[in-house]
């Protein structure tokens, strides 16, 4: 049974989810950060995989990325490091990264080791959705694996459902049209009739809102609209590297509390 | 027109292309794909744009018979100067198309990025043409080796924003546009090469396609015949070469010669050469071949000429390659400068440090007497002309 499933049953509301960049803000953070998130009140852990080009992110994440990379992260490394914790994993572990880091690694390579060090479920956000379904679905089944898909307030209805169905684990609703870490009206009237209108459909999946929830005010309303949250720059721009637990866990208490 | 070589429907070439964006890109590139065909194919829309190339831009481009060079290389040497359009390059022929196409579709800003500055130069002329807001995004180490562009589009209008991130050139000019246009889908993106997402790259090529047009239409004329034995193009994302072999693909007679960026040397890591030194991969949204390490990392170009300085390559020419259709050569940073300088001081021509790179191929193929072969001369070097500076006072003290 994948963990994200498992998840969802046991709890429908209020999700939390934490997305950091692996590596950042030192090598071996990575394993610090899941560690102290999955003792506190935080459902869903999100590893960004640093990229050079992350075309949907903002300059926090970019810089976050930059930063990881001249650290001397990689593919490996990060199996590596997210398999120590592999027989202490509670919460789920999706990982994020770009399509071509997927393709260049070897998408079989890429997902076994997933599977081996205890990854759930994957968030490519450039990766075509046919792509997926031709030529990934089966592979994702046999290791077990959730895709999760994105839809925006510019999706239409009729594709929203599509990606519904295809999506696995939860659908991703991305609260407005823009890269990661914008300023966004988060309570602004696109957002509210999109949630309104995604409320409407018949959507059996669970649904996560991220982008733009950076306190404990957004966390609650993006609760009110989907099963909840999803925070990722206001998480990382409040890690202090000399003092990464705390913060941590000072960060995770202004939200949930 | 059909061809075996052009995408198809799927958005693919061959195993290449494709439209890798993120799911807030879709309604835009669905919008392009849905759209840009008929309107591109439209009597209306080639009406338009070839008047506007003829009275505006001064098309058509001479092609240039150079006897010095015939007589040096033993063969019949043509030069398409793409130089003398207007605003000094062949970009100026895609910022006119999709601005007509912007213009169709009711998009009331353009974003563009560039590399040299030519693309960016040509768009902002043509948005101040066309009542056009324009956002150009430019790298910052560009924007200090072309200042003389940056100039010129700020003077024109457009608001030119630095781009810090990366290497701070071409590849992360184009990140910053994309992200640019998620936040902004309401502007039109006019990308400057044949790369990105499907519909650009055969978009671009098919409103580049009035190089070739023309070549046929002036050998014809000279010489009954339209199809030349070689077409020699520089190539960055492949828009000057995609025009200039566009309607000689099909013909197997015509040697397709595409002359990448070799910066320090392919055996460097200062290279720009992605066909040779570069593996396939995804790059700006489409499948092609890139520089990059094993891990997918993006691993930045280098060469001198900024408009060639980019770790990718269009996917119709990675289809070309593995398919055989065009052979890929490459130059250096330092033949260039050199054969650019030859033609400089042998015709009066100073060619942009991009075109040059085709010019220094020459010495590398063997050609027949009887050949007749077309050097596509993309841009002009007035924006080059303090590199060359540099260049001929070094050589200068060597040979003095
Ligand atoms: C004069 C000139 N030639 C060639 C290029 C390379 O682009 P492409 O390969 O799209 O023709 C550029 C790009 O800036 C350019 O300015």
């Amino acid at each position: 049974m994948n963990k994200i499933n498992d998840l969802f049953k046991r709890k429908n509301s209020r999700i939390l989810c934490i997305y950091f960049t692996a590596g950042f803000p030192k090598i071996n953070s990575t394993t610090k950060i899941i560690n102290t998130l999955q003792n506190l009140p935080v459902d869903l852990i999100e590893v960004g995989i640093p990229y050079s080009d992350p075309l949907a992110d903002g300059t926090v994440i970019q810089n976050s990325n930059k930063i990881s990379l001249k650290n001397g992260m990689n593919l490996s490394l990060l199996f590596s490091q997210i398999k120590e914790l592999k027989n202490k994993m509670t919460v789920p572990i999706i990982v994020m990264g770009y399509y071509n880091q997927l393709y260049k690694f070897g998408e079989k390579n890429f997902l076994e080791n997933c599977k081996k060090s205890g990854v759930s479920g994957l968030i490519i956000p450039d990766l075509p959705v046919n792509l997926f379904i031709n030529k990934y679905q089966n592979l994702f089944k046999k290791y077990s694996l959730s895709m999760i898909f994105l839809v925006t307030p510019q999706t239409d209805s009729s594709r929203i459902l599509f990606l519904s169905q295809i999506t696995n684990g939860f659908l991703y609703l991305v609260s407005s049209n823009s890269t990661t870490g914008k300023i966004v009206d988060f309570f602004g009237k696109e957002q509210i009739s999109f949630f309104e209108k995604i409320k409407k459909l018949p959507i059996s999946t669970p649904k996560l809102i991220g982008f733009g929830i950076k306190d404990k005010e957004t966390f609650n309303f993006s609760c009110q609209y989907a099963n909840g949250g999803i925070i990722g720059s206001s998480f990382i721009q409040s890690l202090n590297k000399n003092n990464l637990e705390e913060s941590i866990k000072k960060y995770i208490k202004s939200i949930v509390d | 027109m059909k061809n075996k070589f052009f995408v198809d429907d799927n958005g693919y070439y061959g195993e290449f292309g494709g439209s890798f964006i993120p799911e807030m890109l879709y309604n835009n590139i669905k919008e392009l794909q849905k759209n840009y065909k008929n309107f591109i194919r439209s009597v209306q829309f080639q009406t338009l744009y070839k008047k506007i190339l003829k009275n505006y831009v001064g098309r058509p481009t001479p092609l240039f018979f150079c006897k010095k060079y015939s007589k040096k290389y033993k063969t019949k040497i043509f030069f398409k100067r793409e130089d003398l359009n207007y605003t000094g390059s062949h970009k100026i022929n895609n910022a006119i198309g999709q601005s007509l196409l912007a213009k169709q579709l009711n998009k009331k800003t353009i974003i563009a990025e560039t590399g040299a500055g030519q693309h960016g130069v040509a768009t902002a002329t043509v948005c101040a043409l066309m009542d056009l807001k324009c956002v150009i995004f430019m790298g910052e180490t560009d924007i200090n080796r072309q200042y003389t562009n940056v100039l010129r589009m700020k003077s024109l209008g457009a608001k030119v924003i630095p781009v810090c991130s990366g290497d701070k050139t071409l590849k992360d000019a184009v990140n910053e546009a994309i992200r640019y246009w998620i936040n902004h889908p309401e502007s039109y993106y006019l990308i400057g090469s044949t790369v990105g997402p499907h519909p650009y790259p055969q978009m671009v090529a098919d409103i580049q396609s009035v190089i070739s047009e023309e070549i046929k239409i002036q050998l014809k004329e000279m010489y009954g015949s339209c199809y030349p034995n070689y077409v020699i193009a520089c190539i960055g994302g492949g828009s000057n070469a995609a025009g200039s072999f566009y309607h000689f693909l099909d013909n197997d007679s015509v040697n397709l010669i595409a002359v990448e960026a070799a910066g320090h040397g392919i055996k460097t890591k200062k290279t720009a050469a992605s066909i040779h030194c570069g593996s396939k991969g995804i790059l700006h949204g489409s499948m092609t071949f890139l520089l990059q390490n094993e891990d997918g990392q993006v691993i930045p170009a280098y060469s001198i000429s900024p408009g060639l300085d980019y770790p990718g390559i269009g996917p119709m020419f990675a289809n070309l390659f593995i398919k055989k259709r065009v052979k890929f050569l490459y130059s250096t940073d330092k033949e260039a400068l050199r054969e650019g300088y030859e033609l400089i001081r042998s015709e009066g021509i100073i060619p942009a440090l991009e075109s040059a790179h085709a010019l220094a191929s020459l010495k590398k193929i063997s050609f027949k007497k009887e050949d007749t072969v077309v050097v596509i001369l993309s841009g002009r070097g007035d924006k080059d002309i303090n590199v060359y500076e540099k260049f001929l006072t070094k050589n200068l003290s060597y040979d003095e």
